[in-house]
């Protein structure tokens, strides 16, 4: 999409890889492993997104209504994407998500379910989704993120991401997991 | 209502520009596409999709060409000839499906003093 990406020199890691298992600060036993590619994965994610508080949508993402969100999966889940799920049990509870944007990079996003937010889930989902990342060969990551979600953008920088573009409504941010091949 | 649309987005679509325009004829009295981008090369295929939009929809419209910072341009051409109302395209996507505004975008709603419809 845009060749002009700047990503950091310095390479950040290691980061864990999943299935990563723990208890959040709420007690409840977590586990995050990869997408599964079935459909009743699929449906718990469905499901996940159409439960989504739309005060915690960011940039039109997860879309409003049920078929948007399945067109929206439809493509984030295919096979050239990585994906990993936070469960509780049979509950979806997080996401995160790394999309190919054509230039050998990825962009990644991720999503906790209201109910889950502040236990510490969002750290792991996205700490073990940059080391599947890595264990699969992606050497950089990108985000936008809204400026003013404080909350998103200290996760992104204590887990290393560098702001690499401020002039437009949303920040970029990037991360490297390995040197360019 | 007068209306100036600008296409030239460096994400833009053509079927980003064609539903721009069709959005922007639907409440316009007169009608006019300013085709913003510094390169030649793109330049030609962006008049082919304004051009085409225009002719297949049976839209009136006059077409020009702007040159320099598409979003300064676009603000000083709606305020120096009197125009209502600047229409862009405003649903770009990244790959994960994030609705991104671009600067050209960013500048014109931020600047216009005319109403700014972004087209999604």
């Amino acid at each position: 999409m845009n060749s002009e990406r700047r990503f950091p020199e310095t390479v950040s890691g290691p980061f864990e890889q999943p299935p990563v298992r723990f208890t959040d600060r709420e007690g409840r036993d977590i586990e995050i492993r990869p997408y599964d590619g079935s459909e009743a994965e699929y449906e718990a994610l469905a499901e996940m997104y159409v439960e989504f508080d739309p005060a915690d949508r960011a940039q039109g993402i997860p879309p409003g209504r049920e078929s948007r969100v399945r067109t929206w999966l439809d493509g984030i889940l295919a096979d050239d994407c990585y994906n990993l799920i936070a469960w509780d049990g049979d509950t979806a509870a997080g996401h995160s998500t790394l999309v190919p944007d054509g230039d050998d990079d990825y962009e990644l996003a991720i999503f906790v379910l209201q109910d889950y937010q502040e236990a510490g889930i969002g750290t792991h989902l996205i700490e073990s989704l940059l080391g599947y990342g890595h264990s699969e060969g992606i050497n950089c990551v990108w985000l936008t993120v809204e400026r003013w979600n404080h909350a998103a953008v200290s996760l992104y920088e204590k887990v290393g991401f560098e702001t690499t573009g401020a002039e437009s409504f949303e920040l970029e941010m990037a991360i490297r997991l390995a040197e360019d091949d | 209502m007068n209306v100036l649309v600008g296409v030239g987005s460096p994400n833009a679509s053509p079927a980003a520009i064609e539903r721009t325009i069709r959005r922007a004829a639907r409440v316009s009295d007169e009608l006019t596409v300013a085709i913003c981008s510094p390169e030649t090369a793109t330049d030609e295929s962006l008049e082919a999709t304004v051009t085409a939009t225009l002719d297949d929809y049976d839209i009136a419209a006059s077409t020009r060409h702007v040159e320099g910072q598409p979003g300064s341009e676009l603000v000083d051409i709606a305020e120096t000839e009197g125009f209502d109302e600047i229409v862009l395209a405003g649903g770009q996507t990244s790959p994960m499906g994030k609705i991104t505004i671009d600067k050209t975008v960013e500048f014109v709603v931020l600047n216009a003093h005319t109403t700014v419809t972004l087209v999604r």
